[in-house]
């Protein structure tokens, strides 16, 4: 990676050092960004606190407990909380093999974790279908039931935790291993006292990713999953409640969508915040976010290692 | 080291996470692209060029052209402001910027609804003087712009942080004005992480479906962008279109995911 410590030492200089907004003052610059993030993202979730609101607590209140609300919510935390677990398993598994295995077609498979985050949500949902649907070749047909729910949310999650995971793995002192095992240590108890404490800050990372993207999935679920009563997540129950015209049920329901997203993004912060303590690297924001600059090169060096 | 039972686990590991990958990611899209081709290439052809798919192409075209470039002079403009000048409103704009990786796109797609629809608090206002958001291109850019805000700024900060400030200064001492300095030294040194920004803004625009379908309408060869199109083929069992549309918009993430590797790696060396 290019942060290499000649770099590092370099970043704290005099506040007023380097470049300044180009051609535009900072105030001015500042003023765009904070109109720019108001009207497009701040303003327009105003209005939809306002409207769930609207007709006072109470009415809000009646709209978020109603059965099939709540039904709704139940389903998507419920589910979501299976695939963060199946998730966090599996892409720990993956990411040990993307890091210390060697196979054929590795650096493919690498490439191809990220699949679910680049492809439309709406075309998952049509090509789970159409493997684990009614025309299915397999003849495993789990559309429109809340195995789908689960199924799609595995799919467009399953980058989370291997993204999480993977640089820590990279990181990681193999000597502390390879200690443990030489004094006798089996691979499971190398495993739960070395590398699973290790591994823990980025698994929680990429868990609490894993969650907060599950909680409001829409495109995914639903051709798969469908919007029948019995499989209805919260997002596709708002758009249901916009669709018969109900507009303060649904950003009722959005409202508490939000919170839970909100909620999560503080969590996230927490979790990143600690794993920083514990990790030499460590970025602003979410940089764990597996889209956004986490470097596999170390792998290689790894590889040439052995 | 190297024991029986270390290979063992080590073959089962292997069958537990590629078996997963392949029945979860791997199966499911060959057969897309097998589903698409089974009856030749006419019938996939055919229903990407009929009227209403092509201008779900060139509406999903549109989108990129209108939010990409606007999220990447915000992302780079706003990663500058957050990581070279002091405020104290600093962490409030970073975690506003996170916001749209957390909430679903149905919740953004009811917001900018509710905002700009008959009884919102701008609609009414806009609608006198002849301006239409909903239902119309301005409602989609507002909810392509909003769902792909973050990741421009996202890719930006860290780089900068990296790279710190002595070129910068070192430019400004030999007399550079600070437009100087941010083409000839900033831009060429953040080039490739805001490159991989604007990939995964653009990937994001083109595939964005939830918040677009509430604040468009989905009217056929009007307002339909190409992830619309599918599920209205779908919906209407046209699936020669919804998997023609899919294809294209797979073969289009594939092309996402090359870019995303070859930019890694330029901005690793």
């Amino acid at each position: 990676m290019s942060a290499h410590p000649a770099s590092a030492t370099s970043v704290p200089v005099a506040p007023r050092a380097g470049i300044r907004l180009p051609g535009v003052g900072a105030g001015l610059g500042r003023g765009t960004v904070v109109l720019y993030l108001s009207v497009i993202v701040l303003l327009p979730l105003a209005a939809l606190t306002s409207q769930a609101f609207e007709d006072g607590f109470s009415a809000f209140w009646t709209q978020v407990t109603s059965p099939q609300a709540v039904r709704s919510l139940e389903l998507t935390v419920g589910a979501s909380l299976i695939v963060v677990a199946i998730n966090a398993i599996f892409g720990t598994i993956i990411a040990w093999l993307l890091v210390r295995d060697e196979f054929p077609g590795k650096s493919a498979v690498n490439a191809v974790i990220d699949l679910p985050f680049a492809l439309p949500t709406i075309v998952a949902s049509l090509i789970l279908i159409e493997l684990y649907g009614a025309h299915s070749p397999v003849g495993i047909d789990i559309a429109l039931t809340r195995g789908a729910v689960v199924v799609a949310l595995l799919f467009v999650t399953l980058p989370f935790v291997v993204r999480a995971v993977q640089p820590l793995l990279i990181e990681m002192d193999r000597e502390m291993e390879e200690a443990a095992a030489s004094l006798g240590a089996g691979g499971l108890t190398v495993f739960r006292r070395i590398i699973f404490p290790n591994l823990l800050p980025g698994l929680a990372a990429g868990v609490a990713l894993a969650f907060a993207r599950a909680l409001g999935e829409y495109g995914s679920v639903l051709l798969f999953a469908g919007g029948l009563p019995d499989t209805q997540v919260s997002s596709v129950f708002i758009r249901s409640q916009i669709e018969s015209g109900n507009n303060v049920g649904a950003a009722a329901v959005s409202v508490v969508l939000l919170s839970a997203a909100l909620v999560m993004l503080a969590a996230i912060t927490l979790v990143q915040r600690w794993a920083s303590r514990h990790e030499r690297s460590s970025g602003g924001g979410l940089t764990v976010m597996p889209m956004s600059g986490t470097d596999f090169t170390a792998e290689k060096d790894d590889d040439e290692n052995r | 080291m190297r024991t029986a039972s270390s290979a063992r686990s080590r073959w089962s590991l292997r069958t537990l996470g590629l078996g997963y990958l392949a029945l979860l990611l791997l199966a499911p899209l060959l057969l897309i692209f097998y589903r698409t081709f089974e009856h030749g290439l006419a019938p996939p052809l055919e229903a990407i060029t009929s009227p209403d798919g092509l201008h779900a192409l060139k509406l999903s075209l549109l989108m990129v052209a209108i939010a990409v470039p606007l999220n990447t002079i915000f992302g780079i403009g706003c990663a500058l402001l957050l990581v070279r000048h002091k405020w104290k409103g600093n962490a409030a704009i970073d975690a506003i910027i996170n916001l749209p990786f957390a909430i679903s796109p149905v919740v953004i797609g009811l917001s900018l609804f509710l905002l700009y629809g008959t009884k919102g608090w701008l609609g009414p206002t806009l609608s006198e003087v002849g301006i239409e958001i909903l239902f119309s291109v301005p409602g989609m850019v507002l909810a392509s712009i909003f769902v792909s805000l973050p990741f421009v700024v996202r890719e930006t900060v860290p780089i900068l942080q990296e790279i710190g400030t002595e070129q910068e200064q070192a430019a400004s001492t030999l007399g550079a004005n600070a437009w100087q300095t941010f083409w000839r030294v900033t831009l060429p040194a953040i080039r490739w992480g805001v490159a991989y920004g604007v990939v995964l803004t653009t990937a994001r625009v083109l595939g964005e479906f939830g918040a677009v379908s509430i604040v468009s309408g989905s009217r056929s060869g009007e307002t339909e962008t190409l992830p619309l199109f599918v599920q209205k083929q779908f919906d209407n069992f046209h699936f020669a279109g919804a998997y023609a549309a899919s294809v294209l918009l797979a073969l289009l993430a594939l092309t996402t995911l090359l870019a995303m590797n070859v930019l890694k790696r330029k901005e690793d060396a």
